[in-house]
């Protein structure tokens, strides 16, 4: 049995590694540098590192200090949320990400769905706020961390998807109001960066608002990334409405339906699966983006971060600390990814063309 | 049934239509033919409004062809239209293909439209392929299945435009049977088509045209035994 998986695996390396003699070069090469790269990482992260004690214990290791993210991780993940009832924004990104678990299947993708967003968008908001039913009230100056990140960048896309398509449609449209306005939004928003949009958000726009209405920070950073992500969302979109044929509008019109019946029922099924790839890129790279609301003081997962590491007693170990938020940020732009390829490939079934 | 009153049509300085006239009765099945870039595909699709005629009048069963919506959506439920590259919905099952229209233009149960569907997808003799995609398909299957298609709307006219020439050519004829049923049938049809065993088989009239303008419009025999016009003769020289 042994005898026969070394010869497969000899067979295998031969095919794959050593195939000629340079890349027998290259594979040595790189196996060298992957070595030589990665037992230190294990050492320093496995073997020599701390994970329980002081700063003190740590800065006498060579390893990672471990114990630091042990006592930090409660803020980085969720900022100055009053700790007694820190359940409240874990049953939060519980209930989040569980809907986003159930929500992936495109069968249940319906009106019901969308009702349930609704209301779990209420429910979260009402545990993590607080006030009534004898929940203790939390501002929302005090969210921050992981809730904070999924909420600006979760929410940012539910909104800014259905209004990229709207925009997209816009800009294609034949009424010249509607397109120039369509065109005017997508340049403008997409000539500016992300920071000084955040920065009208939260500085400039206040003086606009009437008398009396006071929006918190963190809304208004959620419509200034809303409105962001909506300029590149329609520009993705419309990649999609340009690919597809004319014959397809021809026939739409030909049958009698109506523009929107012909766009929803015939085009846009059709658009928004060809530019599944760069919506997701798009999205991954938002998702990052939010992060940008440090800028503002919000207090999203790597503002928390960066506030750790301000600790007095527990200086010096940012390697760590990036390493933890990094390990979450990849945690869900992998899953969004190896999401999007099970989408292609789910929207192809039995369509050969 | 249908009527062209002096139709003129540009794109940009490139005059496509000059002063087409034309009159079809109901029941009338003409075949157009010229040559490529005459304007005989430009002409029916003016016909339901895929393209704007920009002077002239056109009434198709009564109802005149503007910029009004309602009257365009009108024509275009009593117009069915069958394209050279089919044109189907390539997400949708053909069931589906054929069904949309009628449940979202015409309101009809979805039961029922089914029921219809599929006694239109037996007509066309695929009713066996009804649950597949358009991709899933050969190219005559995918023409009878847009006939289909275009027939669950109950048009009172059908216009073809090339409804052949993208296919191979073992599978023409299963295309033109369908046409053929279709206009023994007593079907108003308006058929672009180069096909000219079809036109003699079942056209009323032949509709000649060349640089925009009917030039000549005859019954068939006449039009393929004594041309009257030297560019039909010419076209008719090269073709047969």
């Amino acid at each position: 049995m042994i005898s026969v998986n070394s010869e497969k695996l000899g067979s295998w390396l031969k095919k794959n590694l050593f195939s000629t003699p340079l890349n027998s070069f290259i594979s040595i090469i790189l196996i060298t540098v992957i070595f030589k790269v990665s037992v230190p990482f294990i050492q320093w992260l496995l073997v020599d590192s701390v994970w329980t004690g002081t700063a003190a214990d740590c800065r006498q290791a060579n390893g990672a200090c471990l114990a630091f993210i042990r006592e930090k991780a409660t803020f980085i993940l969720f900022g100055f949320y009053p700790r007694e009832i820190l359940w409240r924004p874990i049953v939060s990104v519980i209930l989040f990400i569980g809907m986003i678990w159930y929500s992936k299947e495109p069968h249940r993708w319906n009106k019901r769905l969308l009702w349930r967003w609704l209301k779990l968008t209420l429910l979260i908001a009402l545990l993590m706020k607080g006030g009534i039913f004898g929940f203790e009230a939390v501002e929302i100056e005090k969210w921050g961390g992981l809730p904070l990140t999924l909420m600006l960048s979760f929410i940012g896309i539910l909104f800014s998807y259905p209004l990229g398509i709207f925009l997209a449609l816009g800009r294609r449209s034949e009424m010249p109001i509607i397109k120039g306005f369509c065109v005017i939004y997508i340049e403008l928003i997409r000539g500016v960066p992300l920071i000084s949009l955040l920065f009208m958000a939260s500085v400039m726009l206040p003086f606009f608002l009437p008398d009396g209405l006071i929006l918190p920070k963190l809304i208004r950073a959620q419509v200034a990334i809303i409105i962001f992500m909506a300029a590149y969302m329609s520009e993705v979109i419309r990649g999609g409405l340009a690919s597809i044929p004319k014959g397809q509008y021809e026939a739409a019109d030909g049958l009698g339906l109506t523009y929107w019946q012909k766009m929803t029922l015939i085009i846009l099924p059709q658009a928004l699966k060809v530019v599944i790839p760069p919506t997701v890129n798009t999205m991954i790279g938002m998702f990052k983006d939010t992060s940008l609301v440090l800028i503002i003081a919000l207090f999203d997962l790597l503002m928390t971060t960066k506030s750790a590491l301000k600790d007095a007693s527990w200086l010096g170990f940012s390697v760590e600390a990036y390493l933890f938020v990094a390990v979450i940020y990849f945690i869900f732009c992998f899953s969004m990814g190896k999401y999007s390829r099970r989408l292609e490939v789910e929207f192809n079934r039995g369509v050969r063309s | 049934m249908i009527e062209l009153k002096n139709i003129n049509k540009w794109y940009g300085d490139f005059h496509v239509l000059r002063n087409v006239n034309l009159k079809v009765e109901k029941g009338e099945r003409i075949v157009i033919c010229g040559p490529s870039g005459s304007g005989k595909s430009t002409m029916i699709r003016c016909i339901n409004r895929l393209e704007e005629h920009q002077e002239g009048e056109l009434t198709v069963d009564g109802i005149l062809l503007n910029n009004n919506l309602k009257n365009i959506n009108k024509i275009r439920e009593e117009v069915g239209m069958v394209f050279q590259h089919f044109n189907l919905f390539p997400h949708l099952t053909i069931l589906d293909n054929l069904t949309l229209a009628p449940i979202w233009v015409k309101k009809v149960p979805k039961e029922l439209a089914e029921k219809e569907a599929l006694e239109y997808l037996d007509r066309v003799q695929i009713a066996d392929q009804a649950n597949k995609y358009p991709g899933q398909l050969s190219g005559g299957q995918q023409q009878r299945v847009a006939i289909a298609r275009s027939l669950c709307m109950k048009p009172k006219i059908m216009l073809f435009d090339e409804p052949t020439s993208a296919l191979d050519p073992e599978m023409v004829k299963e295309v033109l049977d369908v046409m053929t049923d279709l206009a023994k049938e007593g079907m108003t049809m308006l058929c672009v088509t180069h096909e000219m065993g079809f036109a003699k088989e079942v056209a009323d009239r032949v509709v000649f045209m060349d640089a925009g303008q009917i030039v000549e419009e005859n019954n068939p025999d006449e039009f393929f035994s004594n041309p009257q016009h030297e560019r039909s003769k010419e076209f008719l020289s090269q073709i047969l």
